[in-house]
């Protein structure tokens, strides 16, 4: 016997578990877009990229953590070379435009979904480890592992993340060259390289991002595109760059779509995300978390 | 100047004649297949243009006017037996709504977040689409066209006349916006908003002109698109390929000029025709991709920025 309480109660803690994965997905797009400007569309592509590696890496009896924790270096690197890539298209020529750089990451997030459904077959692909299957239950509130263990990697790595960005010299270097790149080159850094290092680290962040979606469940090739709009939209409500604001948005967002599956149905939950973001930024472009521009 | 006029009003007289007569020459159905989606690229691509290559603003969302001319029109038809004119002057007036309100939000939002504020119009009219009963919801609903009038020669032959007629009205209205004052108060816009909102051109008129002709015209390409499939679904009215390719012609083309969409839909669609019908539809995604990526990077202004650079080469 379900009371309203129960579902309210679950509605609740289900809608904080959701949102604190969907800030582990969004938090690198928080570094490139929020602290680099880049709109780096194709995140969420990187991100299944990141779930196809966990599965993959899977298959040699490694559990979706330890997995995720071999695609850091690799991620790592595939994102300096990204960058590398964007930097010679765009940023040698003078400030990119907005309309090409968007457009470049969009035809990638294509191309990385195609050769991922060629490579894979565009069937659903799932993980196993031991915590998937069963549930926390704490009185009326049920749990499963599956939701619960990737909803602690977004606390996890945004602590990590905050105290590299305040307390080393290098996270203080990603922080100084969002606000003025060539006073950063006065000062001895080439912002280029600080720009590289910290889009291999967003990059980084997509296979934790992707081992959090694929323990809790099933993913295929395109499963990256719903995410797309969740995203941004958290990275923008949160206000460029906060990463601590990312999770307490994304939590918000989380409780939105799920007291909205509760309560409604299911299948309008897509758009509340968006519908949040058209709101927010008709009202208050600059974000909950961040400055007045 | 007059002259141009007068060469392109009888191009496009010849163009309309030629569609009007094709179907007593060609005989195949499967031209007029495939020749429907192409010419309907060309107004997707020139709407697109209107405001994403003269104003700069970039539309993700082209495919949210695509999806509600088509679900417009297949209403009207389904529900009141309207004709499908009335769907296209319905739709192309919706569009130019949407756009409108798309227009006002560019008051708050420029840039990445307008293109990104225009993708979220896409997943939130979808996610509406998909939960109105009366529109079919998931699954979609069948549109029986009425039988095709007499000279037609047969219902893909009679749609894909129709859209021919809005491609050349849409051309035709873009070539005069280029060459008028909204045009170049939009290169303004373009250029730097600020600058051009200080030297005293009307920025928020304009820009709310060319988001509501533009979405007038995305929204008109989808209105035959019932008739042609006979069979509306969410997910391909809301088709994210139809965002990309709406991006990606004119960018392929050139942005710059009305010629350079109709160049680009008419490449890169017969190129998807071709793959779709020879390949995958999945190698044909691809393919778009990587074009897209290709352009961008080695040449954003497009086929028409590069025979301008060449011939500008040659003359030194």
């Amino acid at each position: 016997m379900t009371s309203s309480l129960d579902i309210f109660l679950n509605a609740i803690s289900t809608g904080v578990v959701l949102g604190s994965i969907y800030a582990s997905i969004a938090l690198g797009l928080a570094i490139t877009f929020g602290i680099l400007h880049i709109p780096n569309v194709a995140h969420p592509a990187l991100v299944i990229v990141g779930a196809y590696f966990v599965y993959l890496v899977g298959q040699w009896g490694i559990s979706p953590i330890p997995a995720a924790l071999i695609g850091l270096p690799v991620f790592y690197v595939l994102g300096m070379a990204l960058y590398s890539f964007y930097s010679r298209t765009f940023e040698r020529k003078g400030q990119a435009n907005v309309l090409q750089s968007l457009t470049l990451f969009f035809g990638l997030s294509l191309v990385i979904e195609i050769a991922i459904a060629l490579f894979f077959g565009s069937e659903l692909k799932s993980v196993d480890a031991d915590y998937v299957g069963s549930s926390l239950i704490l009185g009326p509130i049920t749990m499963p592992y599956r939701l619960l263990v990737p909803a602690l990697f977004a606390p996890i790595m945004i602590s990590a993340l905050w105290l590299y960005f305040n307390r080393t010299h290098s996270g203080t270097a990603i922080r100084a060259v969002a606000h003025d790149d060539r006073a950063l080159s006065i000062s001895g850094i080439n912002p280029t390289w600080i720009k590289r290092h910290a889009f291999g680290i967003a990059t980084a962040t997509a296979v934790v991002g992707g081992a959090a979606l694929i323990i809790m469940g099933p993913v295929e090739p395109f499963a990256g595109r719903f995410q797309i709009g969740r995203v941004f939209a958290i990275v923008v409500l949160a206000g460029m760059g906060s990463i601590p604001g990312t999770l307490v948005v994304a939590i918000m967002i989380g409780i939105a779509e799920s007291f909205v599956s509760a309560y409604l149905t299911p299948s309008w939950s897509p758009g509340v995300a968006f519908a949040i973001l058209l709101l927010a930024l008709g009202l208050r472009p600059q974000g909950l978390f961040g400055a007045a521009r | 100047m007059k002259r141009n006029n007068l060469i392109f009003a009888l191009g496009a007289i010849l163009i309309l004649l030629a569609g009007f007569f094709a179907p007593s020459i060609v005989t195949n159905p499967f031209y007029f297949f495939a020749g429907y989606v192409i010419v309907q690229y060309i107004v997707i691509a020139t709407g697109w243009n209107v405001l994403g290559g003269y104003a700069g603003y970039i539309n993700f969302g082209a495919a949210a006017f695509f999806g509600s001319g088509v679900y417009l029109s297949a209403f009207l038809f389904n529900a009141f037996g309207l004709p499908l004119w009335v769907g296209i002057i319905g739709a192309a007036a919706l569009g130019a709504i949407l756009g409108l309100a798309m227009g006002y939000l560019t008051l708050q939002i420029q840039g990445v977040y307008f293109a990104i504020a225009t993708l979220g119009l896409v997943i939130v009219l979808e996610t509406i689409v998909h939960n109105l009963p009366g529109l079919g919801g998931a699954r979609g609903m069948a549109v029986y066209g009425p039988a095709p009038p007499e000279w037609s020669g047969g219902p893909v032959q009679y749609v894909f006349f129709v859209i021919l007629i809005i491609a050349v009205a849409c051309v035709a209205l873009a070539r005069w916006i280029e060459h008028s004052w909204v045009g170049r108060g939009l290169r303004a816009v373009r250029a730097s908003e600020d600058a051009a909102e200080c030297s005293g051109v009307p920025t928020l008129k304009l820009k709310l002109v060319a988001c509501s002709i533009s979405g007038a015209m995305l929204a008109a390409a989808g209105a035959p698109y019932p008739f042609y499939t006979n069979f509306v679904e969410p997910v391909t009215a809301f088709s994210l390929l139809i965002g990309l390719n709406a991006i990606a012609m004119p960018l392929i083309g050139g942005t710059r000029s009305w010629a350079g969409p109709i160049i680009g839909a008419i490449i890169l669609a017969s190129a998807q025709q071709i793959a779709t019908v020879t390949i995958s539809s999945e190698l044909n995604i691809l393919f778009v991709g990587v074009v897209l990526i290709a352009f961008v990077a080695l040449a954003p202004n497009g086929l028409l920025g590069l025979a301008k650079r060449k011939s500008a080469g040659t003359a030194q």
